[in-house]
C-alpha cells in the first residue's frame, strides 16, 4: 500500500451543491432535521429561499419534494441512506421516480460508516433503489466522483439515488467525463469489482496482492459492456461493496455475467446476510473480513 | 419527614446517582447522549424505582437516549459500571442506541418515531392475555414529527389503552436546533387531547410532580394517558445547562470530572 495518504477535501457535497445552486435556480434542497449532519448548510446559508427543512418526517420529504418537481422545481431530498430507503419508499418510489416529474435523492452514511448498528447502517440501500423502475443509482469511491455525481444527477432524464460521503473526504481517481467504469488499477495477483468506498477497500486490498480494479460509479444503468469485457479477462472476479452482499454491486455483476453467459465466478464481498456489527469503520470492517489484509486474503 | 418526603429524597438520591452514571459512562471516550441523560434522571428514577412492576413494559423509542436507561439499570443491578464505562466502545454490548435484546430494551429504537406503534401492541397484547400489565413508552419532541407517532396515537385512544403511559421528553432540542425553529410541534397536550389522550405538561425534575402525574395516569380509565416532560438538558450539571444545550456532546476528560464535581456540589447543597 502506497504509504502516502490521499489529499483529503473538505465537504465537497457542500461545494458542489452550492455550484449547481449558483447555476440552477430552480435547485431546491430539503433536508429532514439533518442539515448539519448531510453537509447541507452551506447551500441553505446561501439559498436560505431554496432550502426546506421539513423536520424529521422522512416520508413526508419526499412527497413535498414530489410537488416541488410539480411545480417546476428540481428537488433535492438530503437525508441518511437508511432514511431515505426503508422509512420512505413508497413515497420516494411514487413522488419521485413515476416521471415524468423527478427528484434526486442524496444519502448519507452509506453502508457500514455509521457507529450505529442496523438502526443507521445502509446496508440494504442499493438493492432497494436498484429494484425501483428508471432508477439511476451512484454509489461514487471519492471526493472527485462525489462532486461528479451532483452533475451527473442534474443531467438525468429520471430519478437519481446518489449515496453521499461527509466532512473531509479522500481524493483518489483523477476527474474524468461523466462517471466513467474504468479500471482504477491494474495488476495480476486477482481481479476486484468495486463501488463506492468498496473501491477505497479494494485499492488498499490490490496493493497488497497487486490485483487489477475495476470501479462502478453506476450501479443502475451498469455498464454491462465494460463490466463483461472485464470479466471475460478471469476465472473469479471478487466484487467489494460497501453495502449487503444480497441485490447490491455481487448482484448486479453476476446478472451481466450470467446473462452474457460468461462463466466466470462472481465471489462477492460486502456486508454478508446478517445484520452488521457497531462501532468505528475500522473495527466494523475487521469483524466482517473487510479490512485491506482479509480482502487481499480472500480475493487471492 | 414525612413518608412522602421520605420516598422524594430516596428517589432523588437515585436520580443523582443516575446522573453520575451518565457522567461516567460519557467520560469513558469523550462523548455521549449526556443532555439527554442527565435530563431523564428523574424520570428514570420515579419510572424504576417507584413505578414499574415486574410485568410492566418500559418501551424507549427514542433510542439514542438509551444512556439513562443504561444508568437507570445499574443502579438495578442489572449492569456493573466497569461495562457501562465502555459505552459506544468498539466490541462493547453498551451501545449508543442498541437494539432490541440487549438487556432492558424491549424493541430497538433509534430508527425514530416507531416506538409508539411496538408500545400500543404490547398494551393490546397485555389486555388480550388479560393481564394488568402497564406499558411506558418515551419518545422524544424530534420524534413526534415522524407521522407513524400519530397513527399510533390514534390507534392508542380508539382502543382506549389506559395501561399505556406515553411519555415525551419535551427537550425542544433535535439535531438541526430548536424544535420550534425547525418544525414546530407545540402545543403539544392539546394536540394529544384531540387524539384522545389525556395528556398534561409535567416538571420532571420535580420528584412529587411525577409521581402525582404516574398516580393520575393510573387511575385514569378507558383512555392511554400522556406525560408531556419539560425536560431541561443537561439537568443538574450548571455548566452544561449553559452551553451544552445540543444533540450530543463531545468534551475532553476535564470536562466531564468538572461536570462530576458540579453534580457532586449540587447533591450536597440539597441535602
Ligand atoms: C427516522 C429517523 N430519522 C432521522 C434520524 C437521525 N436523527 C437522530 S437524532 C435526531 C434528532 C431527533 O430529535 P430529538 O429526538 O428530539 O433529539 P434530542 O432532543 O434527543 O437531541 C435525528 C434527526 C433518526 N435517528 N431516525
Ligand atoms: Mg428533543
Amino acid at each position: 500500500m502506497s504509504a502516502v495518504a490521499p489529499p483529503l477535501v473538505e465537504a465537497p457535497f457542500a461545494t458542489a451543491l452550492v455550484e449547481l445552486g449558483r447555476r440552477r435556480d430552480d435547485v431546491v434542497v430539503l433536508s429532514a432535521d439533518l442539515s448539519r449532519y448531510t453537509d447541507v448548510l452551506p447551500f441553505a446559508e446561501e439559498f436560505p429561499r431554496r432550502f426546506v427543512q421539513c423536520g424529521m418526517a422522512e416520508a413526508n420529504m419526499m412527497g413535498i419534494a414530489g410537488g416541488l418537481a410539480k411545480t417546476g422545481f428540481l428537488p433535492i431530498a438530503v437525508t441518511y441512506g437508511v432514511f431515505a430507503t426503508r422509512r420512505a419508499y413508497d413515497q420516494l418510489a411514487m413522488a419521485l421516480a413515476t416521471g415524468p416529474s423527478r427528484g434526486i435523492v442524496v444519502a448519507f452514511l452509506p453502508g457500514i460508516t455509521t457507529p450505529f448498528r442496523a438502526t443507521h447502517q445502509a446496508i440494504d440501500d442499493l438493492a432497494l433503489m436498484r429494484a425501483l423502475p428508471g432508477m439511476t443509482v451512484v454509489d461514487p469511491a471519492d471526493a472527485t466522483e462525489l462532486t461528479a455525481a451532483v452533475v451527473f444527477a442534474e443531467a438525468q432524464p429520471g430519478p437519481v439515488y446518489l449515496r453521499g460521503l461527509r466532512g473531509a473526504v479522500p481524493r483518489l481517481l483523477d476527474e474524468a467525463d461523466g462517471l466513467p467504469t474504468r479500471e482504477v488499477r491494474s495488476g495480476a495477483g486477482a481481479a476486484l469489482i468495486s463501488t463506492g468506498l468498496g473501491t477505497q477497500w479494494a485499492l488498499e486490498a490490490a496493493a497488497l496482492v497487486d490485483a487489477a480494479v475495476l470501479h462502478v460509479p453506476v450501479l443502475k444503468p451498469i455498464d454491462a459492456v465494460a463490466v463483461a469485457a472485464f470479466c471475460r479477462r478471469y476465472e473469479t472476479v471478487t466484487t467489494v461493496e460497501n453495502h449487503s452482499t444480497v441485490g447490491g454491486l455481487g448482484t448486479a455483476v453476476s446478472e451481466v455475467v450470467a446473462s452474457g453467459g460468461l462463466g466466470t465466478r462472481v465471489h462477492a464481498l460486502g456486508v454478508p446476510d446478517a445484520w452488521a456489527p457497531a462501532g468505528s469503520l475500522q473495527h466494523i470492517r475487521a469483524e466482517l473480513g473487510l479490512d485491506a489484509e482479509s480482502i487481499a486474503r480472500r480475493a487471492a | 419527614m414525612t413518608a412522602g418526603a421520605q420516598v422524594t429524597s430516596t428517589l432523588e438520591q437515585r436520580a443523582h446517582a443516575i446522573r453520575r452514571t451518565v457522567l461516567r459512562m460519557c467520560r469513558g471516550r469523550g462523548q455521549g447522549y449526556a443532555g439527554q441523560g442527565l435530563s431523564l434522571a428523574d424520570l428514570m428514577a420515579v419510572l424504576y424505582f417507584d413505578e414499574l412492576r415486574d410485568h410492566d413494559h418500559v418501551v424507549l423509542s427514542t433510542g439514542h437516549s438509551a444512556i439513562a436507561v443504561f444508568a437507570a439499570l445499574h443502579e438495578q443491578g442489572v449492569y456493573e459500571l466497569e461495562e457501562l464505562e465502555t459505552y459506544g466502545m468498539d466490541g462493547s454490548r453498551i451501545e449508543e442506541s442498541p437494539l432490541e435484546g440487549t438487556p432492558g430494551f424491549e424493541i430497538t429504537g433509534g430508527s425514530l418515531g416507531q416506538g409508539l406503534s411496538q408500545a400500543v401492541g404490547m398494551a393490546l397484547g397485555e389486555r388480550i392475555k388479560g393481564s394488568d400489565g402497564r406499558v411506558y413508552c418515551i419518545v422524544s419532541d424530534g420524534e413526534l414529527q415522524e407521522g407513524q407517532v400519530w397513527e399510533a396515537a390514534m390507534a392508542a385512544s380508539h382502543h382506549g389503552l389506559d395501561n399505556l403511559v406515553l411519555l415525551v421528553d419535551n427537550n425542544r432540542i433535535q439535531a438541526d436546533g430548536d424544535t420550534a425553529a425547525v418544525m414546530g410541534v407545540e402545543p403539544i397536550p392539546a394536540k394529544l387531547v384531540a387524539f384522545g389522550f389525556a395528556a398534561r405538561r409535567v416538571d420532571p425534575h420535580s420528584i412529587p410532580e411525577l409521581r402525582a402525574a404516574f398516580e393520575e395516569a393510573r387511575s385514569t380509565a378507558g383512555r392511554p394517558s400522556a406525560l408531556v416532560c419539560e425536560t431541561v438538558p443537561g439537568r443538574g450539571v450548571p455548566s452544561f445547562e449553559a452551553s451544552q444545550r445540543v444533540h450530543y456532546v463531545r468534551a475532553p476528560r476535564e470536562v466531564w470530572d468538572r461536570a462530576l464535581e458540579e453534580l457532586d456540589r449540587g447533591e450536597q447543597a440539597r441535602r
